[in-house]
Parts: structure tokens; C-alpha cells; sequence
């Protein structure tokens, strides 16, 4: 097979029809333009989930008071008060691999200062809460682990809530009055924009949780206990491990549910993706379809190219072509419309993304392998497609064919 | 250059089935054609001529009989063997030119080197294309598409193509069914000097002056050989063109 010739033949007949040709590989460009802008989307999405799980913090396992499948009542996350702050210590002192615990208790109440008031939610957390969940500061201090033992009033307050109370002034060292109690605030967190339901992370007062329970939330036990582990590979068998220290500690015996869920940031992950996963997927079919019409579009000009050039056919045949070297020079040049086609669609799949991105503000991301299998993909159209008008052509009989009129 | 027969037909038949039924094209033909021979095959339409045509171009097998090229057996091969048999031994020149459209006379002699066993170089081809357009006389069009060119010119690019693999044999099939009668004439010139050179010329024809170019004519019928002889009174192209050059000038 003389395969530098055949390339020749078949890249000199697709000039000799530039029209055609660019006609045809409009149906392929248009198709993986759209398969790499549609997954492009997928994958932007995906990595936006991804990047606001992150944000949760490295190897965090949360552990929430109450059952999700406790037979008979069931109550919500955090529903039922089953943590005790003495669970939060003993996972301290029992997991050796667990680096930070931050024993948390939630509210909402409304808040006040000079004459503005705000109704935001109340965080009492540990002193490692803040680096667990790496969240600095853009001013002030955090408070520290004396103020947690000592229940001092003091909190840390998120850029919305700070927005909304005291405008363009400096809230640090300022007085905040919670449920009238004045808490002095020591700092103001860097904003982290909205979470993956849609809720303002920014719109948040941090406190002891100490200080919190004794005089914002009133109760006990925990709502959840944050536990960051220091080797992300010992996740697993940090989770066990606090799992038979909680069933322990709780006199559950085996074979009765926990009163307690945990959680891991892969699992929260895991499902939060899965969504837009689908989403991914479903949008790249869709696109995927155009692209298989694009290449039922070659294999249509194919076949009228194989019709029209009948004649051709035969005296290509009759001076010495094989009927192996009319196969792939048809196979060449279907495969040559969808690869150049599948290029130029990368390149205007990679453009309708930016423009999705800078326009529509739609997070979007481009892969190398989805570049890679959208250009094989269109390779391959191109072999599938162009294979049965190919064949047609090579079984042509040159004695009909160089009288085909 | 080599002498003896190069063309040997022994009881060649050829049998189509058309439905149920069988049509005998050919019925026993035996021709022997030597080396440098200008033979013109003649006949009626039905005669047989064109199906022997095939035949002797390599583009059909012979149902029975034995078919001997250049002395090695070209019945018993296959599709690809014949292929490269007609690239390699045969030059064909077609009634209608048979030139890619939309493409350069230079591409077109370029063709059957493409699909040659050589690997030439872009540089090759192109030099051995534009020798041989220059030896037709086209020397200056090769750049040119068939769509510029005037019919004879086109019959000239489909000599040079014909003749770019240095060809055993050159079969015409009604070279000049196309043409006006100045240009069959030219066309019957380049004929006679090709063949003045050695090469030899099988040509199709119905019509006697054109046949009378020839060095030989054979005259087919019903699949038979009627009629075999050596051309007495031979036509000379450039004598001929001479005499049609001054009605052309009065115009």
C-alpha cells in the first residue's frame, strides 16, 4: 500500500471540491464544538461542587448528633441531642490520627449594634475551626483556645454580616449585642461566597462554642462534631474507630443503629458530584447526537461523491489503482473532512466556552481528554461513515464504471 | 528494444450472462501483434471489438483461451494483478479523454505514476509529467485544466498519461470519436510518430480513414475475425494536415 500516495490522491480531490468539503465538515465542526462546550459546562460545574466541597476543609469527618435511619422516630442531623462535649474530648484523646476537633453548636438569632440590626446565623465553634475549615482572616485576630475554656464574649464575623451592620466601618473591636449579651468582635473572615445549596457562607457570627451554649443557644449537646485527620489515607480507619468509640461511649449495643451519622468530605462529595456528573453526561450525549449526524452528513456527500465520480473511479483504475487504493482513498478523505472538521470544532468548542464563561458567567472546563476523545471521536466517525461508501467505490467494475455517464 | 509478438491471443472466447441468456461476444479469436505494430481494430457496433478491447487492456478476463502479454500469462490473474499489469505494461486513451476535472494536466499525466511500485518524489513527478506533456506538445499547459483546454488538447494530456509509465502497449478506444476532423488528424500524428519511436498502438475504430492511419487493420464480426490485412495505401498525418491547412487559412 503506498500510503504517502494515497494521502496525496485523496487531499488533492478534497481541494478540487473546497465547498463540499467545507460543507461536510461543518456537520462534524458544529458537532464537537458542542460535545467540548457541553462537557466543557459539565466539568465546570463539577469543578465548582468540587472546589465548594473543598472549602469544607482537607479530611474532615463530621459527625452529626442523631440517626438518619433510626427505626421508629426519625429525626434530622443534628435533630436529637446525642453528642456531648465529652464525645468531642474523647475523640481528641482516642483517635490518635485525628489532628483538630471542633465541637459545634448552630443558631439564628437576630444581632444588633448601634442602631442596625441583622438576623444571621451563630457558629460556636472550637478554636481549630477556623484552620479547619482554612478560613483566615482579612482582619483582627481569631479568638483562641483560652476564650473557648474561659467562655469569653467574643466572635469572629463574616464580611456580609459585617456589610450589613456596620457598613464601610472597621467592625474589630467593636461591640456586638447577641440576644443582648455584648460580644466584642476580634476579627472579620474572608469572604467565601456562596455555598453549594445556595446559602451565603459569609452571612455568619463565629463564637466559642462554650460561650455560644451558656449564653446564645442554650442546651447541652453538640449539634455536630468537626474532625479534621492529619493523614487524608487514615480517613477510613479514623471513621471506625470514632464510630466503635461513639457506640461505646453511648452504651449502644451491636446490632442497634447508632445515634449519630458520619460523615466524610469524600462522601458529601461523592454525592454532590454525582448530580452534575449527570449533568455532564446527559449534555455530551445530546452533543453527541449532533456529532453522529455530522457524520451521517459525510457519509452522504460520500456517496454522492462516489456516484458522481464513477468515472473517475474507473480510470483511476484503469491506469493501475488497486481497488485497496480507491478503498482508502475514499476512506482518507472522509477521515481527513472529520479530523480537520473535529480540529477546527475544538477550537470553536474551546472559543463557545470562554464566551459561555465571560458572558453567561458560567464556570467551564476544557480537558485535555475531553479534547483527546472528542478529536478520536471524529476520527472515528469519519472510518465508520466513510467505510461503506469507500467499499462501494472500491467494487466498482472499471469496465462499467469508465462507461458510467 | 525487444522484438517478437507482445500481444498473443489464442482461442480467446468471452460469454456474458444477461438473465437467462448467455451472450457470445467473443468466439474463438487467435491474434498475435508484434512489437512496434500500429494495428486498428475495426468492426460494427456488436461486432466484438469492444469486448476484445477489454480483454487485450487487461480490464476483463477471457472466459476461455489463453492471453499472453509481453510472453507471461495475463488470463489467470487477479483483480490486483491485472491493475498492476495496466499500470505497468498499458497505456489507455479513452473516446471521451477520461480527465480528472478541476485538475491540472500536469496531475492528471502525474496519475498513473501514483499508483506506480516506484516512489517518486514530488520533484520526479513533476519533472517526468512535464517531459512527457512536452513530447505531446504541451509543453506550457501544464498547469492548465481540462476545462482550458480545446478537445484535441485534451486528448494530447490523455496521450502524455497514457504514455507516462513507458507502456508495452497503448490502447486507443475511439481516440478521435470526439474530435473534429483536423483534430483526429493530429491526433492520428502524435499516433504515428509514438509509434515511428517503437511503441506499439492497438486502436479501436469504426471509421475507415482513421483506421487508415494504421499499419495493420483487423475487421471484426459477430465475435470473429472477418478480416486481417497490412494497410496498402497508408495516410500520413502531416501530409493529410497539410492539405486541410490551407481551407483552414481561407477561414
Amino acid at each position: 500500500m503506498k500510503v504517502g500516495s494515497t494521502l496525496n490522491i485523496a487531499l488533492r480531490a478534497l481541494r478540487r471540491n473546497k465547498m463540499r468539503s467545507v460543507l461536510t465538515a461543518l456537520g462534524i465542526i458544529i458537532g464537537v464544538a458542542a460535545v467540548i462546550a457541553m462537557v466543557g459546562i459539565g466539568n465546570g460545574a463539577k469543578a465548582q461542587v468540587e472546589a465548594q466541597i473543598a472549602s469544607l476543609g482537607q479530611n474532615v469527618i463530621l459527625i452529626f448528633s442523631g440517626s438518619t435511619t433510626s427505626s421508629g422516630i426519625r429525626t434530622g442531623w443534628g435533630g436529637a441531642g446525642t453528642l456531648k462535649i465529652e464525645d468531642a474530648e474523647a475523640i481528641r484523646r482516642e483517635v490518635p490520627s485525628v489532628a483538630a476537633v471542633s465541637e459545634e453548636v448552630v443558631s439564628t438569632t437576630q444581632v444588633a449594634a448601634g442602631n442596625q440590626n441583622w438576623f444571621t446565623r451563630i457558629y460556636g465553634e472550637s478554636a481549630d475551626y477556623l484552620d479547619i475549615r482554612q478560613w483566615p482572616l482579612v482582619d483582627g485576630a481569631p479568638f483562641t483556645a483560652q476564650d473557648v475554656r474561659s467562655a469569653n464574649k467574643v466572635c469572629v464575623i463574616g464580611r456580609t454580616t459585617a456589610s450589613q451592620i456596620y457598613g464601610n466601618d472597621d467592625p474589630v473591636g467593636q461591640i456586638l449585642r447577641i440576644k443582648n449579651v455584648p460580644f466584642t468582635i476580634t476579627g472579620v473572615l474572608t469572604q467565601k461566597g456562596l455555598s453549594t445549596q445556595g446559602v451565603d457562607q459569609d452571612d455568619i457570627v463565629i463564637m466559642p462554642y462554650t460561650s455560644a451554649m451558656k449564653r446564645v443557644v442554650g442546651g447541652t449537646t453538640l449539634r455536630n462534631i468537626n474532625v479534621q485527620i492529619g493523614d487524608g489515607r487514615q480517613i477510613q480507619a479514623a471513621q471506625q474507630q470514632i464510630i466503635a468509640l461513639l457506640r461505646q461511649r453511648h452504651n449502644i449495643r451491636p446490632g442497634r443503629d447508632d445515634d449519630f451519622t458520619v460523615r466524610n468530605q469524600q462522601e458529601i462529595a461523592d454525592a454532590a458530584t454525582a448530580t452534575t456528573a449527570v449533568m455532564t453526561v446527559l449534555l455530551g450525549s445530546i452533543a453527541g447526537v449532533s456529532l453522529v449526524v455530522g457524520g451521517i452528513g459525510i457519509m452522504n456527500i460520500m456517496l454522492v461523491s462516489v456516484t458522481e465520480r464513477t468515472r473517475e473511479i474507473g480510470t483511476r483504475m484503469a491506469v493501475g489503482a488497486h481497488g485497496n487504493d480507491i478503498l482508502m482513498q475514499f476512506l482518507i478523505e472522509a477521515v481527513t473532512l472529520s479530523s480537520v472538521g473535529g480540529v477546527i470544532g475544538i477550537i470553536f468548542g474551546i472559543g463557545a466556552s470562554k464566551i459561555l464563561s465571560s458572558y453567561a458567567h458560567w464556570p467551564t472546563l476544557i480537558s485535555i481528554s475531553s479534547i483527546v476523545v472528542a478529536f478520536l471521536f471524529s476520527a472515528a466517525v469519519g472510518i465508520f461513515f466513510g467505510f461503506y461508501p469507500a467499499r462501494k467505490a472500491a467494487a466498482l467494475d472499471p469496465i462499467e464504471a469508465l462507461r458510467y455517464e | 528494444m525487444k522484438n517478437g509478438e507482445v500481444v498473443k491471443l489464442t482461442d480467446v472466447h468471452k460469454t456474458y450472462q444477461t438473465g437467462d441468456v448467455e451472450v457470445h461476444a467473443v468466439r474463438g479469436v487467435s491474434l498475435e501483434i508484434q512489437r512496434g505494430e500500429f494495428v486498428a481494430l475495426m468492426g460494427a457496433s456488436g461486432s466484438g471489438k469492444s469486448t476484445l478491447m477489454n480483454i487485450l487492456g487487461c480490464l476483463d478476463r477471457p472466459t476461455s483461451g489463453r492471453y499472453l502479454l509481453d510472453d507471461a500469462d495475463v488470463s489467470v490473474l487477479d483483480r490486483d494483478q491485472l491493475a498492476d499489469i495496466r499500470n505497468h505494461k498499458l497505456g489507455f486513451v479513452f473516446q471521451s479523454f477520461n480527465l480528472l476535472p478541476r485538475t491540472s494536466a500536469r496531475e492528471n499525466v502525474e496519475l498513473p505514476l501514483l499508483y506506480g511500485t516506484h516512489r517518486l518524489t514530488h520533484a520526479q513527478l513533476r519533472e517526468k509529467a512535464d517531459s512527457v506533456l512536452a513530447s505531446v506538445g504541451l509543453a506550457g499547459r501544464e498547469d492548465h485544466h481540462p476545462s482550458q483546454l480545446s478537445g484535441g488538447q485534451q486528448q494530447r494530456v490523455a496521450i502524455a498519461r497514457a504514455l507516462v509509465n513507458d507502456p508495452e502497449v497503448v490502447l486507443a478506444d475511439e481516440p478521435t470519436g470526439n474530435l473534429d476532423s483536423r483534430t483526429s488528424v493530429e491526433i492520428m500524428g502524435i499516433f504515428q510518430q509514438l509509434n515511428e519511436r517503437g511503441i506499439t498502438i492497438i486502436m479501436v475504430t469504426h471509421e475507415q480513414d482513421i483506421a487508415a492511419y494504421a499499419r495493420r487493420n483487423v475487421v471484426m464480426r459477430d465475435g470473429l475475425i472477418l478480416n486481417d490485412f497490412r494497410v496498402t495505401q497508408r495516410l500520413d498525418a502531416a501530409t493529410e494536415l497539410g492539405k486541410i491547412a490551407p481551407i483552414d487559412s481561407q477561414i
